[in-house]
C-alpha cells in the first residue's frame, strides 16, 4: 500500500516537472518584456484608456466649445471648464483644466462629448512630486 | 512640581502601568474584563503551565491577499477561534453611489471586486434596464456573456496562481499569470482598461467588438484547454497540493447556507445552486453548461470547482463565438437615465458567487440609496466554522481556497 502510494506521488511530481520543463524549453511561451527599455517598441491597443487629452489639428485649433457635458458627466470634479468670452462677446473655452490625480479614468466624459473634442491618450508614466503637477490645461489656446 | 501634574504634551508610561503580563498565562487585564466578546478572552492557564494565546494575521500579511485582519486564538498550532476584522479598505461606495448618476455609480462596481468588474457592471446594467423597461439587441447579449465568461476565467486563473503561490508552488503563480495576460490583453483591445473596465452600459455595451476579437476567443479557447490540462497535471494531481487540502477546511452543506456562501465554496459543498442557471440573466439559458459541484466541501473541492468551472466557460464561450450574429450591440442609447420611483433588485453570478445590486429611485437622476450583496463578505463568515480545530497552516490554504477580495467584503 505504502509502496504503491510512493510510487505514485513520485510519478505525479515527475509528471509535474515535465510541465515546469517543457515551459522552460518553449520559447514561444516566454511572454516578460523588459520595460522600461522597450519603451519605443511598446504598442497600445487602439481604445487604451489613459490620460485624458485634447487633439488640436495642425492650425493648432480644437473642436471644443465649453458645452460643460464632460464636466458633468465626471464622477469625480475632475474636469473644470472656465469659460471666457471671445471678441463677438460670444461664451468660449478659455481653460480646460483637468486634474489627474482625482481621475479614474472611466471614459465617461469622452463618451458624453458631442465633439470629440477629448480623447483617452495613451499616456501612463504619470509619477509626479506634487499632486498639483498633476493639474493639466489641455487646451492651447483659447476657443472661437 | 506636584506629581500629579503633567510635564509635557508626550509623556511616556511608567513601565510599572502596563497591564501585567506574566510568561505563564494570560494579561490579567484581558482576563479580569468582562465586557470584552468571547472571541477576545482566554482561559485559564493549565496546570502544565501551557496557555491559549492570540496572533493578528494581517491586515499586511501577503496570504491574505489585501487588508485583512484575521485574530486568531491559537492552542499552539491548534485553531480555536478566528475572528476577522473588516473595514481597513470600506471606502463607503454606496454612500457614494448616492451622489453620483446611475451611470457614474457603474465605474465604482468595478472597485469591489475589481476581479469581476466586468460582471459587477452588468448587475447595475440590468437593475437599471429592469427599472426602465430597456431591451438589449441579441449581439449585445451575446458581448455580455462572452466578456462575462472571460472575466471569469480570467478571475480564476489568477486565484489558481494565487493559491499555488500560498501553497509554496511559485512556478503556479507565473503559469497562471502568462494565460491570464492573454484574457487582460483582449480586455485592453476590448475597452482600453485591464483592471477596471466600465464597458457596459445599460441597453448593451459602450462599444462594438473590435476587429478580430471572436477569433482571438476561439484561439484562446483552444488554448486554454491545453493549459487546464497542464495546470491539473502541475498542480490538482501533486501529492503535496493533495495532502494539504483533501479533507481539510470542511463545511457542510448545510452551514454553508446558513452562512449564506454562494458561488465555488457553497458548490463545493454541494449547494446546487448557479444564477446563470437557476435565475437565469441575460442568455444563458442558450447555452449547454454543467454545474459542477463537489461531494465533501474540503479544500480540494473547492479548487476542483474552480477547475471546472474555467473548463465550463471555455464551452459556453465556445458556444457563444460561434452563434454571435451581426447588428447593433446597444439599444438605443437615452441622454440620461431618469430611473422611475421604486426598487430594484437585479443579481449575478460573479466568479465568486451571487453579486446582487438593490436600487431605490425617487424618480430622479440619482439613486436614492444602493446596497450591494458581495458574495466575499458572506463567504468569508464561514472562516470560523471552516477552520476551527484545524491547524494554523491550513488556514492559510482555507483563506486561500475562498478566493477573498478584499475590497468586496468593505467596500
Amino acid at each position: 500500500m505504502t509502496l504503491s502510494r510512493l510510487f505514485h506521488d513520485t510519478l505525479s511530481m515527475l509528471k509535474g516537472m515535465k510541465v515546469t520543463i517543457l515551459y522552460l524549453t518553449r520559447p514561444s511561451r516566454v511572454v516578460t518584456q523588459q520595460y522600461p527599455e522597450n519603451r519605443e517598441t511598446l504598442k497600445f491597443p487602439e481604445r487604451f484608456r489613459g490620460q485624458v487629452v485634447m487633439p488640436h489639428d495642425e492650425k493648432g485649433e480644437h473642436t471644443c466649445t465649453a458645452c460643460t457635458l464632460c464636466e458633468k458627466a465626471c464622477p469625480n470634479g475632475t474636469i473644470s471648464i472656465l469659460t471666457t468670452k471671445n471678441i463677438a462677446s460670444k461664451r468660449v473655452l478659455g481653460e480646460f483644466i483637468y486634474r489627474f490625480s482625482t481621475c479614474t479614468l472611466c471614459n465617461l466624459c469622452i463618451e458624453a462629448c458631442p465633439f470629440d473634442a477629448i480623447r483617452m491618450g495613451h499616456g501612463f508614466e504619470m509619477a509626479a512630486y506634487k499632486r498639483d503637477e498633476l493639474d493639466y490645461v489641455l487646451n492651447k489656446k483659447e476657443g472661437r | 512640581m506636584s506629581e500629579s501634574m503633567p510635564q509635557g504634551p508626550i509623556q511616556p508610561a511608567p513601565i510599572s502601568a502596563a497591564p501585567a503580563v506574566s510568561r505563564t498565562g494570560a494579561p490579567d487585564a484581558v482576563k479580569k474584563s468582562g465586557s470584552l466578546p468571547p472571541g477576545f478572552t482566554l482561559r485559564d492557564v493549565r496546570p502544565d503551565g501551557s496557555h491559549e494565546y492570540f496572533l493578528n494575521m494581517g491586515p499586511q500579511h501577503p496570504s491574505t491577499h489585501g487588508v485583512l485582519k484575521l485574530v486568531v486564538r491559537l492552542d499552539g498550532e491548534t485553531v480555536l477561534e478566528t475572528v476577522p476584522h473588516l473595514g481597513f479598505i470600506h471606502r463607503a461606495i454606496e454612500k457614494m453611489g448616492e451622489n453620483e448618476t446611475f451611470i457614474q455609480y457603474m465605474h465604482l462596481t468595478d472597485r469591489m471586486d475589481y476581479l469581476s468588474s466586468h460582471i459587477n457592471n452588468l448587475c447595475v446594467c440590468l437593475a437599471i434596464e429592469k427599472a426602465m423597461n430597456i431591451g438589449v439587441p441579441e449581439r449585445g447579449e451575446y458581448i455580455r456573456v462572452i466578456v462575462c465568461e472571460l472575466q471569469r476565467i480570467q478571475s480564476h486563473l489568477l486565484w489558481w496562481g494565487a493559491f499555488g503561490m500560498d501553497m509554496g508552488a511559485v512556478s503556479a503563480f507565473l503559469y497562471g499569470f502568462i494565460e491570464r495576460e492573454k484574457i487582460t490583453q483582449l480586455f485592453e483591445e476590448l475597452c482600453g482598461a485591464r483592471l477596471t473596465m466600465n464597458y457596459f452600459r445599460p441597453g448593451g455595451s459602450n462599444a462594438d467588438l473590435p476587429e478580430g476579437f471572436i477569433g482571438k476567443v476561439k484561439t484562446l479557447c483552444e488554448e486554454m484547454k491545453f493549459s487546464l490540462d497542464e495546470f491539473d497535471v502541475l498542480v490538482s494531481q501533486n501529492p503535496i497540493i493533495r495532502e494539504r487540502t483533501v479533507g481539510v477546511g470542511l463545511l457542510s452543506k448545510e452551514r454553508a447556507i446558513s452562512n449564506g456562501c454562494t458561488g465555488p465554496v457553497a458548490r463545493a459543498s454541494g449547494v446546487n445552486y448557479d444564477v446563470r442557471r437557476n435565475d437565469g440573466y441575460s442568455i444563458y439559458d442558450r447555452f449547454q453548461f454543467d454545474v459542477p459541484l463537489g461531494a465533501n466541501g474540503d479544500s480540494f473541492d473547492r479548487y476542483r470547482v474552480r477547475m471546472d468551472e474555467m473548463r465550463q466557460s471555455v464551452r459556453i464561450l465556445e458556444q457563444a463565438a460561434a452563434g454571435i450574429p451581426e447588428g447593433q450591440y446597444r439599444s438605443k442609447e437615452k441622454p440620461n437615465y431618469k430611473v422611475p420611483a421604486g426598487s430594484y433588485f437585479a443579481a449575478v453570478e460573479t466568479a465568486r458567487g451571487l453579486y446582487g445590486t438593490y436600487l431605490v429611485s425617487d424618480n430622479s437622476f440619482k439613486p436614492y440609496r444602493v446596497k450591494s450583496r458581495s458574495p466575499g463578505f458572506s463567504n468569508l463568515s464561514a472562516i470560523d466554522e471552516i477552520t476551527r480545530g484545524g491547524k494554523i497552516a491550513d488556514l492559510v490554504t482555507v483563506l486561500s481556497t475562498l478566493d477573498l477580495i478584499i475590497p468586496d467584503i468593505d467596500r
